[in-house]
This record gives structure tokens, sequence and C-alpha cells, in this order.
């Protein structure tokens, strides 16, 4: 689990340098915290109905997650590494109560659909994992854009997943009805033709399936990704 | 015609599509060259054809009650003589059947058509059944789209993601059905949903007649667990009256010979038997899995007799078996080689389990009045569990015996 700091002195790189842009651009595709890592599949399942509660999410791990990593990081020489668990864990649980507040300030009605789940953002595996893998060993700067590429690498698969769920499932994208309504008596669209919202669409187990899809497909396009047994 | 197929042909991308129609129609000419082979013409193909010669009389009567039911519905009449207006019945019947097979193995086939092209492989003939089960475990009202969503979605999720054929660990059918019944629950169960058209005529305001309800034996038997029985329409509180109306309305006579409403195919138990017998026959079917199916069913419902309480509760066991799909899952479903345990001691496990489970959630979760689809699933989700265990015991029984020698 420990992460050997490297202490040696480099030469001063620019924060947008190829090697920063590869921490953005990676975890976006081939080492995706959701479909290659599996991690943070909880939220995945969890707030994916909907793709306005999955925008929010992402919006809230965006903000914990740079905020953390860039505060992990300057602290990563004072922390002795015994205690280096509850150290993140404060790190994190003062920023998830920040981001809770504000939520509840300036969207109150997401928060409220959120509820729970912006809370369970500091027992999310991708935060402590990117602090204990990143953060602790590399500088600031680097370690934010670890943190922009992991947010956005969870970001795009929650709206993926959530678009797919709440269309087919709701019929409805960000709330507004794409398919026509089903409310018996002013019934118009695709409903007036038979169609029905798939109700397992809302159940957790479609978020799973859908998601190893989206991993299916990025295996078949990437050959390397597959492990052998 | 065969050349243009054979590799460097012109059409050598459609081989897949032209292999399988003409090792479908004609026996293979390839023989094996050298070595010690057993010579048998049963490949995969023939023990298709036989399941599904065994799924016909299941068919047949489906085709037959759906029928039936059809004009009850059209009458309003609940007392319809069964055996009465055969050609009609049937005609009726054929009505709703065949777009559901049609549709099932257009949609089916032409899945596993595109997945054998994009893989160079032969197409894989386990969907020749599956096929067919898919419309016998359907209520006949079901839309048509959505018997081929829930084909497509088996077919690709359940199967081709597993690598085909031989791969799946569920059942194709089942998994088609669980998608629909948790998908779709309104056009799947309930009591609108097993005679073709009845949902149309009452949404239209069309009369519906005293004590005339659509339910099936099992959607009526789903309320005896609460305070209200309800028997073919009618609330029933005193528990004792319960029985008699229950057994008035469907005797278990009607649930063997299978002329009440349900999944088209399921109703007959006789037919599941018939199927049966040439399954085990032709040593096609587990008799193992059959038997301990439905022992693991009786078991339950003496357990439950022996509970008491409701009149659900104390509905005799042997009802258990000869309503709902239970025959059908324990002689089609349940049996599916690739999904079942393999091992000897392993399908007997494997069958009382299931049928003790299938029993248990059909009587106490309200929310689901037939297990046997949710037990099944189950249980093939833990075979492989069961057939470690089972070689792991016997592994460890001969270590012994070897050492103390």
């Amino acid at each position: 689990m420990s992460e050997v700091a490297e202490k040696t002195k480099a030469p001063k790189e620019p924060l947008f340098s190829k090697k920063n842009r590869k921490l953005v651009t990676d975890p976006l595709t081939d080492n995706n915290p959701i479909t290659i890592q599996v991690l943070g599949i909880c939220s995945a399942l969890a707030i994916t109905v909907q793709v306005e509660q999955a925008f929010w999410m992402s919006v809230s791990v965006l903000f914990v997650l740079a905020l953390g990593n860039v505060i992990i990081s300057m602290l990563r020489n004072m922390i002795p590494s015994r205690i280096r668990i509850i150290v993140q864990l404060v790190v994190v649980a003062s920023l998830v109560i920040i981001v809770d507040q504000l939520l509840a300030a300036f969207v109150p009605d997401v928060s409220e659909k959120l509820s729970v789940f912006v809370g369970l953002i500091i027992t999310n595996c991708i935060i402590m994992g990117r602090f204990e893998a990143f953060a602790m060993g590399n500088k600031p700067g680097p370690s934010f854009m670890d943190a922009l590429g992991n947010s956005f690498g969870y970001a795009w698969i929650l709206l993926a997943v959530a678009f797919f769920r709440e269309l087919l499932g709701s019929g409805t994208f960000w709330g507004i009805e794409i398919f026509g309504s089903s409310i018996p008596g002013s019934k118009w669209g695709l409903y007036t033709m038979g169609y029905e919202n798939n109700n397992m669409m809302i159940l957790p187990p479609m978020a799973l399936i859908i998601v190893g899809i989206i991993i299916w497909i990025q295996r078949s396009r990437n050959k390397e990704l597959i492990e052998d047994h | 015609m065969e050349p243009k197929f054979a590799k460097g042909g012109k059409l050598e991308k459609w081989n897949p599509v032209f292999e399988s129609f003409s090792t479908l129609a004609f026996t293979p000419a390839e023989v094996t060259k050298k070595g010690a082979h057993i010579r048998d013409g049963v490949d995969l193909k023939r023990t298709m054809m036989t399941v599904i010669i065994a799924l016909v009389p299941c068919l047949l009567f489906g085709i037959y009650n759906t029928g039936h039911w059809e004009m009850v519905a059209q009458y309003g009449n609940r007392d319809l003589p069964f055996w009465d207006h055969q050609w009609d019945k049937i005609w009726e019947g054929l009505k709703v059947v065949l777009p559901l097979v049609v549709v099932s193995y257009g949609v089916g086939l032409t899945i596993e058509f595109i997945f054998g092209i994009i893989k160079g492989h032969s197409l894989h003939e386990g969907f020749l059944v599956s096929g067919l089960l898919i419309p016998l475990i359907m209520p006949a009202d079901v839309p048509l789209w959505m018997v081929g969503v829930a084909t497509a979605f088996a077919v690709i999720i359940g199967k081709e993601i597993f690598g085909g054929t031989g791969m799946n660990i569920l059942n194709v059918a089942l998994t088609a059905r669980a998608f629909l019944f948790f998908g779709y629950p309104t056009s799947m169960s309930g009591d609108k949903v097993w005679m073709n058209t009845l949902g149309d005529r009452l949404a239209n305001g069309a009369e519906n007649l005293d004590g005339f309800s659509g339910a099936t034996a099992l959607g009526d038997l789903a309320t005896f667990m609460t305070d209200q029985a309800t028997v073919a329409g009618q609330v029933i509180t005193d528990k004792a009256a319960v029985m008699t109306a229950y057994t008035n309305n469907y005797s278990l006579m009607d649930s063997i010979i299978g002329n009440i409403p349900g999944s088209i195919g399921e109703t007959s138990m006789i037919a599941c038997l018939i199927g049966a017998l040439v399954l085990i026959a032709t040593g096609v079917g587990s008799f193992r899995i059959m038997a301990s199916f439905f022992a693991g069913g009786y078991i339950m419902g003496i357990l439950l007799n022996a509970l008491g309480g409701n009149a659900y509760l104390d509905l005799p066991a042997h009802f258990h078996l000869a309503i709902g799909g239970f025959a059908f899952g324990a002689v089609f479903m349940a049996t599916d080689p690739v999904t079942a345990a393999q091992t000897a001691t392993g399908k007997i496990i494997y069958g009382l389990l299931g049928g003790m489970i299938a029993i248990m959630i059909r009587v106490l979760n309200p929310a689901y009045p037939e297990g046997v689809m949710l037990a099944i699933l189950f249980m093939n989700v833990m075979a492989p569990i069961i057939d470690h265990y089972v070689v792991q015991a016997n592994i460890k029984r001969r270590l012994k015996r070897l050492k103390t020698a």
C-alpha cells in the first residue's frame, strides 16, 4: 500500500508539459478509474438514474478530488506515514462537508435528491486511491492534473451511464421529456404507439450492465487492456 | 454452391450462414480421419432438435389454450366449454403465438448470425431451443416489440458476452423473461395480460363480467397471504371458504390438464411431462435434475403446510407441482445442460434447492407470484459452486482412502 515518495530534485517542469497532460488524458480512457481500475463503482450504481444527479455528483467529486489532491500533496512531507489515512480522511471529510453545504445552499433540490450520497464521497475509493497512489508522492501541480484527469474519467462514465438509464428508464434527459409523456390521459409521442419505459433501467443492476458494456467496447478497441488468465 | 462460400470464394464472409443451414438440413460429410473416435450422428444440432420435438406438446397445447382464453375474453363467458369450437380456438391461438415465435427467432437468429460473421465461426445452435422457449414463457398479451428487445438483451448480454453457446452462465430464455419481468412488470404479470386483447377491451371501457378476472391461479393464490383473499375477482374473507372457492375455480385436474390462464406453454403439466419423457428417453435431459426439482418443490410444500396459518400455506403440496410454470421450469429450464450443475451429486443438490427456492419465493413473497424463474436463475449462478464442492469432496474422500490403505 505505502507509496514511496521520490524526493529527487527534478528540474521544474511546466504545468502543461507532455507528462502532465498524460496525467489528464490517461484516466479518461486507458486508465479510467471506473472501467479499468474498477473504483467508485458504488456511486456509479447509486446516482446514475438521472443525468442531473450524475452531473452534480461529478462536479462534487471534481471539487473534492482536485482540492484534496493539492492539499495532501502540499502536506505530503509532513504527514507521518503511520497516521496518513487518518489525515487523508480528515481532509476529505472537511471538503465533503463544504461541498454538501454549497449544494444545499445553491441547488437545494439536487442536494435533496443526492442526500446521503454526497456524504458518501468520503468513502469513494477513487479519492482515497488518488491520495494514496499519487498525491502522497507528487508535487501539487501534477497532483492537480491527476485529480482533473481522474474526475473527468469518473464524470464521463457517470454521465454516459446516467444518459442511457434516464433516456430508457424514464424517457427523459435532464428532466425534459424526449420520447413523449406516459401520463395516462395526456399521452403523446412514442407512448401512444405502445412504447413503455423500461423499469429495469431504474434498478441498480442495469447500471452495472451498462458499465459492463462500456468496458466491453473499451477492451475490444484496445486489446492491451484484456488481461490473460 | 458450396465453393462460393469456401475460403477465398466470393461469399466467404457469409460462410457461417451457409454452413449453418446446410448442416441443419444435411448431416455433415466430414469424418475424422485418424485415431479412435466415437462416431455418432448426434451432434449439437440433433440434440437441439430433440428438445424442440419435446417442446411440441407444450406448444400445441399452448396454442389451443391461448385460443380458448381469447374466446373467453371475446364472449365474456368464463364457463365456455374447453373442448368446443376447436378450429376457432386454434386459429385464435395461432394468431397470438405465431407472431411471438417469428419475432423471437427472427431477432435471436439475426443477432447470432451477426456475431457469427464478426467472430468468423459458424452459427451457434443454442438459439434453436431458446427461440422456441422464449415465446412459451410469455403471457399472451405481451407486445411484440418487448419480446424482440428481451430476446436481443438475452442473446447479447446473457450469452454472446460470455462467448456464445455453451459458455453462458444464465439460461437464455429465462434471462429474456427476467428482463421483461423487471423491465415491464405491468405487461408481464397481473390480471390483464394472460388473455390477448383483454387489456385493450377493459381500457376501452368494456364491462368486466361478474366474477370474471384474467388473473392466473398464482395471481389469486398470492392474495391468500393477506386477510382478504381474492378468487376470480371475488373477495373472500372467511379462511375456510377460500380453499373451496379456489378449488372450484382451479381444480387440481384443471392445473394438470392446463386449461387455465397462464404463460403460453407452461399451463399444462401433462404436456410438460410428455416432453420430459422424450427428453429422458433420448438421454438429452437429466432425469436427476427433473426428479429432484419436483422433490424439492414437494418437500418445501410439505414444510409450508406444517408451518400453516393461512390459506396459501395450507395449500396441499402436490398442488404446487401442478400450477404455474413449475413443471415447465423443471423439465425444460432447469435441465439446460449448459447452465445446470454437471456432476451427478451436484445435479441432485441443484434440483432440490431449485425446487425448494421456487416454492419458497412463490408462497412467501407476495411481490413475486411465481418463483420458478428466479429460483432457476439463482441456481444457474450457484451451479459452478455446487460442482466445485462436489468435486472437492470426492477428491478428499479418495485421498483419505489412499492414506488409510
